[in-house]
C-alpha cells in the first residue's frame, strides 16, 4: 500500500480503528504508517491479540463464575451461561441432527469467540477482532477443512454424492455438480467475509457519522444518530454471531448429517 | 489539479462497486418479506423457520458483501 492516506476530509478517518498497532511501542509519528504499526511480527503482541485474550478471559468468566455455584434455582450469572449452553445445544441438534450433538463444543466455543469479539469491538475504544480477515479466514477454514474431513471420514469417497444431485434430471446434473462444487468451495470465502464484511462496515459508518460531529450545527442530531446507529450494531454483532454459528451448523449437517436428506 | 487518471478510476470504481450492495437490500428484503408473509398466514409455524430465515438472510447478505469488499479493496489496497 503505497497510498498515504490524506487527513483532509475528516478529522478522524474511518478506517484508522481497524489499523493493527503493536502495544508497549511508542512513536513520535502521527501518520498511520509508522513503526509501531508496520514490520509486525508473530511473536509481538498487538492490540489484535491483546483483545482476542480478553474475549478469552471474558468467556472463560462468564463460564466459570457462572457455574461455580451451582443451585437449582439459578442466580443470574447461572442463567447467563446456561442459556448461552441451551441455546446453542438446541441449535446443533435441530440444524444438525442427533449426530451432529457430538461437535457442539467447537461450535460452542466458535460461538463464544466470535460474539465476544463482535460485542467487545463495540466498546469505545476498543479493537473489534473480528473486523479482519486475518482472524476470521483461520476461523472459517477451519470449519471447512474440518467438515471436509469428518465427510471424507464418516462416509466415505460417498461424500462425493452430494454434489450428484439425484433428485434433478439427468442431464442437467452434470451442470449443477460444477455448480455445487463451486458452491462448495466459495463457503469459506463467504463465510468468513460475511462476518469481516459486516463488522468493519458497520464500525466505520459509526465513525464517519461521528466525524460529522465536528460541525457544530448537526451536532445534536449526529449524537442521535450515532446512539441509534450503535444499538443497530449491537443486534448486527449478535446476529452475525449466530448467524455464523447457524452456518456452521449448515455445513456440518453435510458431513455428519443423514446422506439421504 | 492534483492525483491522476487511476486515482479518480480508483474513486469511480469503488462508489460504482458499492451499487452491489442495493441488491443485497432487494435479497434481504425478499426474503424477510416472505417469511413475514408466510408466518402471518400460519403463526405457529413461524418460530421454527427462524434459523431458516437468518440462514436465507445471511445468504443473501453475503454477495452485497462481496460487492463492499471490491470497494475497500480498490480503496485501499489497489
Amino acid at each position: 500500500m503505497e497510498t498515504e492516506v490524506e487527513h483532509t476530509g475528516l478529522a478522524i478517518h474511518p478506517m484508522d480503528q481497524f489499523i493493527v498497532r503493536k502495544l508497549f511501542c511508542h512513536t513520535e509519528s502521527a501518520s498511520p504508517m509508522n513503526e509501531c504499526t508496520t514490520n509486525i511480527h508473530w511473536y509481538d503482541i498487538t492490540n489484535v491479540t491483546m483483545w482476542m485474550a480478553i474475549a478469552v478471559l471474558v468467556i472463560a468468566a462468564i463460564l466459570v463464575l457462572g457455574t461455580r455455584r451451582r443451585a437449582i434455582v439459578p442466580s443470574r450469572s447461572q442463567s447467563v451461561a446456561e442459556l448461552l449452553y441451551g441455546f446453542i445445544h438446541n441449535m446443533v441438534e435441530e440444524v444438525t441432527g442427533h449426530e451432529g450433538v457430538k461437535y457442539f463444543p467447537y461450535v460452542m466455543t466458535l460461538f463464544l469467540f466470535v460474539l465476544c469479539g463482535n460485542v467487545l469491538g463495540l466498546l469505545p475504544l476498543s479493537f473489534t477482532t473480528t473486523s479482519h480477515m486475518a482472524v476470521t479466514v483461520p476461523l472459517a477454514l477451519m470449519v471447512f477443512v474440518g467438515v471436509t474431513a469428518l465427510g471424507f471420514m464418516r462416509n466415505g469417497p460417498g461424500f462425493l454424492k452430494m454434489f450428484w444431485v439425484t433428485s434433478a434430471p439427468l442431464a442437467i446434473r452434470p451442470v449443477l455438480a460444477v455448480i455445487e462444487v463451486i458452491s462448495y468451495f466459495v463457503r469459506p470465502v463467504s463465510h468468513s467475509i460475511r462476518l469481516a464484511g459486516n463488522m468493519m462496515a458497520g464500525h466505520a459508518v459509526i465513525k464517519v457519522i461521528a466525524g460529522f460531529a465536528s460541525i457544530a450545527v448537526v451536532s445534536p442530531v449526529v449524537v442521535g444518530a450515532v446512539t441509534a446507529i450503535y444499538a443497530l450494531e449491537l443486534l448486527v454483532a449478535v446476529v452475525q454471531a449466530y448467524v455464523f454459528t447457524i452456518l456452521t451448523c449448515v455445513y456440518l449437517r453435510d458431513a455428519v448429517g443423514d446422506a439421504h436428506h | 489539479m492534483e492525483g491522476d487518471i487511476a486515482e479518480m478510476g480508483k474513486f469511480i470504481g469503488a462508489g460504482l462497486a458499492t451499487i452491489g450492495l442495493g441488491g443485497a437490500g432487494i435479497g434481504v428484503g425478499h426474503v424477510a418479506g416472505n417469511f413475514l408473509a408466510g408466518a402471518l398466514r400460519n403463526p405457529s409455524a413461524a418460530p421454527g423457520q427462524m434459523a431458516n430465515l437468518f440462514v436465507g438472510i445471511a445468504f443473501a447478505e453475503a454477495l452485497g458483501i462481496f460487492s463492499f469488499l471490491i470497494a475497500l479493496l480498490l480503496m485501499f489496497a489497489v
